[in-house]
């Protein structure tokens, strides 16, 4: 197709989000440099902050004059702005809950700030991209951003062998996804998302096994990234290693961005062959959900535990896919939204109290923390309540969005199973209440600094925000609804 | 408008007030606060009944829409009809006695004022639980009240065993949770909706199959929560809370969910004949044979205990022989003799500073006398004593199940005289004979014996108060015949119960020794309540955890980085560096697990697809 040497200004706004990061990541990266080795750097962080919520006001303006981008290769739609507001909302968070982090471990260098923009920016591709190259490369650009954050701190060896796994097991799993990208290509000529629906869905269409090889080669890829079993294995390894902010940034906002795309690639162009691949989806949504939460039970360390619930997760968000539905796919964002705020508010506790080289991980750290630090147990609590699930959490609407959804599509087994899962979780988030409320408090909780600005506000927004997904779901639940109707299914 | 959600709020607010400021406050104020929001609660309540008049039809009120998506709409709806007035009135009204109660029990406890903030939290839920007009809102209030059930047993976190007894509960209703769950999905599939006023009545479409899941479904969750077979065993060991809590959630309020959510959903069970019979026989059970455990267990709250599982059956067997009203009325009668029960059980440990066990008391009548005033009265009522409160709602009961069929009312009866025996057996050896224990017992102060000379009352003379006739309009029963003799028999049940306690434990006190000597095996067998805890910890707990462990913490999560972090000689292991890592393999077998679950998927798609190929060519 002859393509328009200059874009149109208004395909140019509606990259705006991903421009405003781009740039910021570029300034901090300058201002680095400009400024000398021993001032503190948050003022890099405050300009970080600046650049995320320019995107965030941008994502939601770029909302209102939705359409394709050059050439097609982007796409501006309800389920872009979602994510993109998603992505976004990570971002802002994993900064606000790292300054004190960062400064503690004498790691403030502007780098990461810049590091957190180029994710989200990359994240951003993701979400938008409509169009297989654009999908790896958002993917790609998202993924080295976050491998270099999680070995930030060279002098750890935890965080180096951490990143050092991610990396390489993240290649590996990157590289099935482009032979299935090369697959596609082969079989229908073109990679823009919508051609290749048009082309699959003609008579004379590709074969349905060479569609199928491209399905399941991509499918190790995604999986990978949402570290669904049987690819979950680096998961709890990285997240323990990497530093607590990280962490906490990867297990959401990547996530959701890979989740984006995989629903995407999955809803508009497997689509037709969806009865081949559920089988494989309910197998991965089963081992997912019971790898994760009978691994969890018997872990000692907060960060490996809340590895392996968010391996959990990633397998509840899976039987929102396997539902195959439009109520299922609103299901999946508003699950993924629910459980960015509550991932990202669980971790930043731990950020809080782990104390400097992360000495204090493990749950019994945790003990004493209702009585020296009430607010901080109350945000805790609110964040565990919505990963079990209970009412008047967003972890509850999403929880039972899903099931809805996938009894709505007969998957009775798995509803069965999962909400079987659901009640052997509540075990192991309940230990920490426990230990939390239930015990005197230790050596982690008696030295406890003043919480933070930052974190205080990371901590409280999430909170609130798990909460206001539990009480008034409506609109979001609504903006969700009308998002996946655009699927043309 | 009559601003329903001014009930639940009111103690809300108290624990929001008493949850933040509570540490700063003084007792005075903490409990000031916390008895003050329940009785307005209270008077919130009346006021709106009075003012409602007779509820000939439920009144709703819809505050805003929870969530909508096409026809489907949730909202925070709450609603009063005659079975939710009975319901408020019983949280709302022993609610505030036990609060008053709490006052003196608990004024010597660390942490009271974190104790009323839950004990109002509780009664938040508990209210929204009673008050929901649809079913997704009264599951907010199921859930919250088992949140709070969780943190009051646990109150005394130093006890070990209160922590555990704390997360068994927690655990044991999660998974009676999971069936209402299942059952709510398969009330929104087929009937579009969640709401009382539109589900019930269109019950009578729907296909006896579906209706008898959905109602076996909602049953498993009653289980959970009301204590009943297989999920009872959870209720003994939550008596490790304070005895205020045991009193008001274990014993009055919360315990009886399961009974109002069978009462709530009688139309769906009335049209679900399979489901209604598994009801019945499920309480029948659990009646009786908590009934047998409680006949030896020393410890006396824990006597208390398995009584109210026994009871709750008895509740269910009403449901499932079609009286639900029969049912609701057991509910009310029960909360006023058993919460006084519980709260003389506490005046007695209050006055014995701390003891539970009945081997250690006697001979207390004269010293603490109004304790055991009341408590006797309590003791007449549960036995089914003629005209007390108990006789009324439990012949009402057995009436009714005679009715379906005989012979679930003589076992019944002998279930009666089970009560009665062991209540007594209880009383005679705590108040009669000579003290065995070596504490200097005193009464308790007037803002506690005052809630026991109320319920004292209410438990003689509260079965007047006739709550079927009252709850026809809602849930309606068939007439039975007034078979006098059927009513002699029952209540001859109790005061044989009541004579056998007596010759036993009062005139003849070595006797009972004699015979557990001659019943060895039989004794221990029932003293140890039929070994079920351990079955379920051999059959489903251990399997789990080691499993796990086993399975998949050793098999699947081998991370080098556990082994860095908690491992000995960790030092020299990251001295070794990067380099190493890579070489302990841990990354090649990582890497292998993805060209496996590859080689998996690749394989199983294409299988797939060529099997759904030629299953659609043929």
């Amino acid at each position: 197709m002859p393509a328009n040497l200059f874009p149109a200004p208004v395909e140019i706004f509606r990259f705006l989000p991903e421009i405003i990061l781009a740039l910021g990541g570029t300034l901090i990266m300058v201002l680095e440099a400009l400024t000398g080795d021993r001032q503190p750097k948050n003022a890099l962080g405050h300009v970080s902050l600046a650049a995320l919520f320019a995107a965030l006001v941008a994502a939601v303006a770029v909302h209102g004059s939705p359409g394709p981008a050059f050439s097609s290769m982007l796409l501006v739609d309800g389920f872009a702005t979602f994510f993109r507001v998603v992505v976004i909302a990570v971002g802002i968070l994993t900064v606000f809950s790292s300054y004190r982090y960062l400064s503690r471990e004498g790691a403030n260098t502007g780098e990461y700030y810049a590091l957190v923009l180029f994710s989200v920016a990359g994240q951003g591709v993701m979400v938008t991209a409509n169009e297989l190259i654009m999908i790896f490369i958002g993917l790609e650009i998202s993924s080295i951003a976050t491998y270099v954050m999680a070995g930030l701190l060279r002098d750890d060896a935890r965080a180096n062998e951490s990143a050092l796994k991610y990396f390489l097991l993240g290649s590996f799993a990157t590289a099935f996804l482009l032979y299935g990208i090369a697959f596609l290509y082969g079989a229908t000529g073109t990679t823009n998302l919508t051609a290749i629906r048009e082309t699959v869905l003609r008579a004379d269409g590709p074969s349905p096994l060479l569609l199928g090889l491209a399905a399941a080669l991509m499918l190790v890829g995604f999986g990978f990234k949402i570290s669904s079993a049987p690819f979950q294995m680096w998961a709890p390894d990285v997240y323990q290693g990497a530093p607590t902010p990280v962490t906490a940034f990867m297990s959401a906002g990547p996530k959701a961005a890979a989740f984006a795309i995989f629903l995407r690639v999955f809803v508009t162009i497997f689509e037709p062959i969806g009865d081949r691949w559920e089988p494989i989806i309910w197998v991965f949504a089963l081992a997912s959900m019971t790898i994760g939460n009978f691994a969890a039970l018997t872990q000692s360390n907060v960060k490996r535990m809340l590895a392996y619930s968010s391996i959990a997760h990633a397998g509840y968000v899976l039987v929102a896919l396997c539902a195959r539905s439009d109520i299922g796919t609103a299901a999946a964002m508003f699950y993924l939204a629910a459980y960015a705020l509550m991932n990202v508010g669980a971790f930043a506790v731990v950020a809080y109290i782990c104390g400097k080289g992360e000495k204090y991980v493990g749950i019994d750290d945790l003990a004493g923390l209702g009585s020296r630090r009430p607010a901080v147990a109350a945000a805790l609590t609110i964040f565990l309540c919505s990963l079990i699930g209970v009412p008047l959490t967003g972890g509850f609407f999403g929880k039972f969005y899903i099931f809805k959804a996938a009894l709505e599509s007969k998957l009775i087994w798995l509803t069965v199973l999962g909400l079987l899962n659901s009640a052997v979780a509540a075990y192991y988030y309940l230990r920490m209440l426990v230990v939390m409320y239930m015990r005197e408090p230790g050596e982690a909780t008696e030295n406890l600094e003043p919480l933070p600005a930052g974190l205080r506000t990371a901590l409280f927004t999430s909170a609130a925000g798990v909460l206001l997904l539990g009480i008034f779901p409506s609109r979001i639940l609504e903006f969700a609804v009308q998002s996946a109707k655009l699927f043309g299914r | 408008m009559q601003h329903l959600w001014l009930i639940p709020t009111l103690p809300l607010i108290g624990f929001a007030v008493n949850g933040i400021f509570g540490k700063r406050f003084p007792k005075s104020t903490v409990s000031a606060v916390a008895v003050g929001s329940v009785v307005l609660s209270l008077l919130w309540a009346v006021k709106v009944l009075a003012a409602l008049g007779s509820l000939d039809t439920p009144h709703v009120e819809q505050y805003f829409t929870w969530f909508q998506s096409g026809d489907l709409r949730f909202g925070f709806d709450l609603q009063v009809d005659r079975l939710t007035a009975v319901m408020l009135m019983v949280v709302t009204g022993i609610g505030t006695l036990i609060h008053i109660y709490a006052v003196g029990y608990m004024a010597h406890e660390g942490g009271y004022a974190r104790f009323f903030a839950y004990m109002n939290l509780f009664m938040f839920f508990m209210l929204i639980l009673v008050m929901a007009a649809n079913y997704l809102l009264m599951f907010v209030g199921w859930e919250g009240v088992g949140l709070c059930s969780y943190l009051l047993i646990g109150f005394y976190f130093l006890k070990q065993s209160a922590t555990n007894a704390g997360n068994k509960a927690f655990i044991v209703n999660r998974i009676g949770d999971f069936g209402f769950m299942l059952a709510l999905f398969l009330i929104v599939i087929h009937f579009r909706s969640l709401e009382f006023s539109v589900v019930l009545p269109a019950v009578s479409g729907k296909p006896e199959e579906t209706l008898n899941l959905i109602a076996l479904l909602l049953l498993v969750g009653a289980t959970g929560k009301s204590a009943q077979i297989p999920l009872f065993v959870w209720l003994p060991d939550a008596m490790e809370g304070p005895t205020p809590v045991s009193a008001l959630i274990h014993a009055a309020t919360m315990v009886t969910a399961g009974v109002y959510m069978v009462a709530r959903s009688a139309p769906l069970y009335q049209a679900a004949p399979l489901a209604m019979e598994v009801v019945a026989l499920v309480g029948l059970a659990t009646a009786v044979f908590a009934a047998t455990i409680g006949l030896l267990q020393n410890d006396i709250k824990r006597v208390f205990a398995y009584s109210t599982v026994s009871q709750l059956g008895y509740m269910f067997l009403a449901a499932g022989v079609g009286a639900f009203s029969a049912g609701i009325y057991h509910v009310m009668t029960h909360a006023f003799f058993k919460a006084l029960l519980f709260l003389g059980a506490g005046s007695v440990i209050h006055a014995l500073e701390g003891e539970q066990d009945i081997r250690h008391m006697g001979g207390l009548r004269k010293k603490i006398p109004v304790t055991y005033a009341t408590l006797m009265c309590a003791g007449f009522a549960i036995a089914g004593f003629p005209f007390t409160s108990g006789y009324f709602s439990k012949d009402e009961i057995l009436l009714a199940a005679h009715h379906h069929h005989p012979w679930m009312y003589w076992v019944g009866v002998v279930t009666a005289g089970m009560t009665a025996f062991y209540v007594f057996r209880c009383l005679f050896l705590t108040f009669f004979g000579d003290y065995r224990g070596h504490h200097h017992p005193h009464e308790s102060p007037w803002v506690m014996t005052g809630p026991l000379a109320v319920l004292a009352l209410l438990s003689l003379g509260g079965g007047f108060i006739k709550i079927p006739q009252y709850l026809q309009p809602v849930l309606p029963r068939e007439e039975t015949a007034h078979d006098l003799s059927l009513v002699v028999i029952a209540s001859s049940a109790g005061l044989i119960g009541i004579a056998l306690a007596y010759y036993l434990y009062v005139l003849k006190p070595a006797l009972p020794d004699q015979l557990a000597q001659s019943f060895r095996g039989l004794y221990r067998l029932v003293y140890n309540k039929y070994f079920v805890d351990e079955l379920y910890d051999a059959v489903f707990v251990r399997p789990t955890v080691t499993g796990s462990r086993t399975v998949l913490w050793r098999q699947v999560d081998v991370g080098v980085i556990d082994g860095i972090v908690n491992g000995v000689g960790a030092v020299a292991r990251i001295a070794g560096g990067v380099l190493k890592l890579i070489q302990s393999g841990n990354i090649r077998s990582y890497a292998t697990w993805v060209v496996f679950g590859s080689l998996f998927l690749i394989v199983a798609m294409g299988l797939l697809v060529v099997n759904t190929a030629a299953g659609g060519a043929r």
